[in-house]
């Protein structure tokens, strides 16, 4: 059985802490363990940031995740959604190191998106905004849920 | 986030508290930043043992920080790592750079 959690905020640092509470929050329907659910986090906490830093630089726009989890297959799929600048050269965007914010950025969001879940997708169009979808297995435990 | 420092003539302790990301990342980098200059220690160390969550938001951080004793000559460690912000570091293979304790 699937379900399905829908939300939309706007492009506000503070909002990231929500963002990625509220989807581990629905996560833990699949019963992930502690890594798992930390992976999840932390890859929707970089996809929120690039909406934040890069997708919308210089003003305000809205943000929507949609998250499934499919309990039978043991699969969450998390969207993150932007309508900003979009991404003129994806493969670049996703290179370890590449950034285009400064020092105060280290140029490893995609790295750590990839290196934690298990596909990462990316679309996106420049001034029309950016979909990226991360998922992720989670393990059945011993003696099932 | 909250920060807190310990400075013992030649090592200033930075410790970091709560969640690292790009909404707090710069005060932790302005705070880091200001304990370096006002004690110029010799080696500086940053305590992650009570942050609960950090994205690649704080490697910045860390290598800012990083960056910033090499200019001084200074020795640099990051210590008490836990587990979820570990696996970051690993994933960027930062401990081929930096020295965890």
């Amino acid at each position: 059985m699937s379900d399905t959690l829908k939300m939309t905020f706007e492009s506000r640092s503070v909002n990231e802490g929500f963002a990625r509470a509220a989807v581990a929050a629905f996560a833990a329907r699949l019963d992930p363990n502690l890594e798992e659910l930390s992976d999840i986090k932390t890859a929707v906490s970089e996809a929120v940031t690039n909406c934040i830093v890069h997708a919308y630089p210089d003003e305000v726009g809205l943000i929507h995740i949609t998250v499934v989890t499919d309990a039978a297959a043991g699969v969450i799929r998390v969207s993150v959604r932007d309508s900003g600048v979009g991404i003129p050269d994806i493969a670049q965007a996703r290179t370890a190191m590449f950034t285009t914010g400064g020092a105060e950025r280290s140029g490893m969001g995609f790295t750590v998106m990839e290196s934690f879940m298990d596909d990462v997708r990316v679309r996106s169009r420049p001034g029309k905004g950016t979909t990226v979808t991360l998922t992720r297995r989670i393990t059945p435990r011993m003696g099932g849920r | 986030m909250t920060h807190t420092h310990s400075f013992n003539g030649t090592t200033a302790t930075v410790a970091l508290s709560g969640e690292l990301d790009s909404h707090s990342a710069r005060d932790s980098l302005q705070y880091i930043a200001n304990v370096v200059d006002l004690c110029l220690p010799q080696a500086l160390c940053l305590d992650l043992g009570a942050l609960s969550f950090m994205d690649s938001s704080g490697l910045a951080v860390v290598l800012g920080a990083y960056r910033r004793m090499r200019e001084l000559d200074g020795a640099f460690c990051v210590r008490n790592v836990p587990p979820q912000p570990m696996k970051v570091f690993s994933a960027v293979r930062l401990d081929r750079l930096i020295r965890f304790e």
